[in-house]
């Protein structure tokens, strides 16, 4: 006996279903079923994750997904989600697994930050009349620039990349996203001219030719890293931590780990891919400070070195640690981020949003006289371009996304990703699922996505009256709060609506 | 424009890339439909009578899957096998077609094919590139593009 009931019920209109069997065929869950009694379709609702994947292929709109309105006696502490972990627990006896982001009504700092536009005294602008710059440059820059008398550059600069607009899609490793996936966000970095990361599961061979826009993960694990990975990315990034983890590793289950998930990451087939919780070269700065030079000794000083931490409590202290160390970049991952599976507790309850995060890092570097040595990405549930357009106000320099580019390939936020099922084929290595992302259409519409939130960046700096991404960067001016309290208003550095 | 020997443009036909079938068979569906008289997909699989006829088929399951239609042949042996003239290759298109008035349902085309493509019922039912459409209704509706509609020889 389940002492749990199921999440959700199948609705199905039986004057449209003309029991086709799509659904059964296209759900790897095994919820739908033709009855070959009554040649009727019929649902068994105790597998169904909600992932759309039905509702979506139905070719007569038979059918919608709910959730089950089965209710426990009310009860403000003992809610219904936090009885049913206990009882899958007493089952399981083990940690409880999640995926993608915290769903926790945590405050959500961009609802409560508005933006300014102009009013007479300064005039807006139309981004389709006049030019509007989004170009981004990541990297550390100069101190100074200092030029020989006759006007020569005598300053060394150190590396940066160029991106098309401050958008960058975030690390997500082959094995814990499907090939294909991987390879739709590839080929739209390149299209956008901007970048995808490999995450710690290594290059495979045929994203090679999207390497010109793809950022190399160095992780604690080390999967995949060798001479050609280092030198085939932009950037290379050392992964400290992961916002829908903090203060843990990975772990990519040995069933997942294929011919070619083996092949990119080096190990042996079906083995478990663990990642360790620390880099277990790194216990200080110190540490951090040898693996970044390592790095940059290993690809001859011309790529910037990026560092990401996920968002903690002591983050400005870490981040001024990882400028002083040599980080030229600095990702910092709220706890919003996804994931493809991670420990539910630590999901839910580990870490820190990324606005506060974002805010408190790019005041301490500004204090400390350093800020200019770095540029600062944020990442962890950038939802959209006003998200950007408000974390470029706040500090940042730029923002990856990854969940929204997995909802532009069919993902519904359905949280099963550790269950290696996915029935749009992002969050899976099952060659029948992995089929269903067609690179060519997908890649169309991750890239859809980067163009329409480049247009609305575009469109939102004009009605402020500003025409470079750069005169917006940690102008706070351009922010409000609503909602907050002195305190969180201190902290985001803003001040309140109306002031 | 590919053109064949003789400086003819090559006829266009529905190619099925069987790394993107997704076995939903969906284009089952829709060819259906596309050839019921209401062109609703509901009405077509739960009302119309006589039941409109699927002229694709979805060979497989979902480890491995292409979808099957008539090949529209050079040198079509249903034709050559038709015992009433009803079964004719238009000699501009090069789309084989079954003539509903002339066909008397003797099934010779079916045992003859050599893909297996046309269906049995009061007639014999097969793929007519859905004429006078931009495109057919399989390649229009596959989720995954996995079938195209091209010249032949300009398939992958």
């Amino acid at each position: 006996m389940r002492y749990y009931s199921s999440d959700y019920i199948v609705l199905r209109n039986e004057e449209r279903c003309i029991a086709c069997g799509v659904c059964e065929r296209q759900c790897a869950n095994g919820v739908h079923r033709k009855d070959p009694d009554t040649g009727k379709m019929t649902a068994d609702e105790s597998k169904c994750v909600d992932c759309q994947r039905c509702v979506c292929m139905c070719p007569t709109r038979a059918l919608a997904i709910r959730k089950n309105p089965n209710e426990f006696r009310d009860n403000a502490n003992w809610s219904m989600q936090a009885i049913e972990e206990v009882e899958k627990q007493a089952e399981s006896g083990g940690v409880l697994l999640s995926s993608m982001g915290n769903p926790q009504p945590y405050p959500i700092y961009w609802d409560h930050i508005l933006l300014n536009a102009s009013q007479v005294t300064n005039p807006s602008i139309d981004p389709l009349r006049e030019p509007m710059e989004t170009k981004t440059f990541l990297g550390s820059k100069p101190d100074r620039l200092e030029y020989s008398k006759t006007g020569k550059l005598l300053t060394n600069i150190p590396p940066t990349v160029e991106l098309n607009s401050p958008i960058m899609f975030s690390a997500m490793s082959f094995g814990s996203i499907s090939l294909n996936a991987q390879k739709s966000i590839a080929m739209a970095a390149k299209e956008c001219n901007t970048f995808f990361n490999t995450g710690e599961g290594g290059l495979h061979k045929e994203l090679e030719p999207y390497a010109d826009h793809c950022i190399v993960q160095v992780a604690s694990g080390r999967f995949g890293v060798h001479k050609g990975y280092l030198d085939r990315g932009k950037i290379v990034e050392i992964k400290i931590g992961q916002g829908a983890k903090p203060g843990i590793g990975g772990h990519l289950p040995g069933e997942k780990v294929n011919y070619e998930v083996s092949q990119t990451r080096m190990i042996p087939e079906g083995t478990d891919a663990i990642s360790p919780a620390p880099h277990h070269d790194i216990y200080s700065i110190e540490d951090l400070r040898q693996l970044i030079y390592s790095l940059k000794e290993a690809t001859h000083y011309r790529k910037p070195i990026s560092v990401k931490i996920a968002a903690v409590h002591n983050i400005a202290a870490i981040a001024s640690g990882a400028v002083r160390a040599g980080a030229d970049i600095i990702a910092i991952d709220g706890f919003r981020g996804g994931t493809g599976s991670t420990p539910t507790r630590f999901r839910d309850t580990v870490g820190i949003p990324v606005e506060l995060a974002l805010a408190s890092v790019d005041q301490r570097l500004r204090d400390e006289g350093i800020r200019q040595q770095v540029s600062l990405v944020v990442a962890g549930s950038v939802r959209n371009s006003a998200d950007v357009v408000k974390a470029i106000a706040l500090g940042a320099d730029a923002v990856y996304i990854a969940s929204a580019a997995l909802i532009a390939m069919g993902c519904h936020m359905c949280r099963t990703c550790y269950t290696g099922n996915c029935n749009w084929g992002i969050a899976t290595q099952k060659e029948e699922l992995t089929r269903r992302l067609n690179p060519e259409i997908m890649s169309e519409r991750v890239a859809n996505v980067f163009r329409a939130w480049d247009h609305e960046i575009k469109e939102l700096m004009g009605g402020m009256g500003i025409n470079a991404i750069d005169s917006l960067r940690g102008n706070r001016l351009m922010l409000r709060g609503i909602g907050l309290t002195q305190k969180e208003l201190d902290i985001l550095g803003i001040r309140y609506a109306g002031e | 424009m590919i053109r064949n020997r003789k400086g003819e443009q090559n006829m266009k036909k529905v190619y099925a890339i069987e790394k993107l079938c997704l076995n939903c068979r969906l284009c089952e569906v829709y060819c259906k439909t596309a050839h019921s008289k209401s062109k609703d997909v509901v009405k077509a699989y739960k009302f119309e009578q006589p039941a409109p006829v699927a002229r694709i088929f979805v060979e497989g399951d979902n480890r491995r899957s292409f979808a099957l239609q008539c090949r529209h042949c050079a040198k079509p042996k249903c034709v050559e096998a038709c015992i009433t003239g009803a079964m004719q290759k238009d000699p501009v298109t090069g789309v084989v077609s079954n003539d509903p008035e002339r066909c008397v349902g003797c099934m010779t085309c079916l045992a003859v094919c050599p893909f297996g493509v046309l269906r049995e019922g009061a007639i014999a039912y097969k793929c007519d590139l859905c004429q006078g459409e931009e495109e057919p209704a399989c390649v229009k509706n596959c989720p995954n593009h996995a079938l195209i509609y091209v010249e032949e020889g300009t398939q992958k």
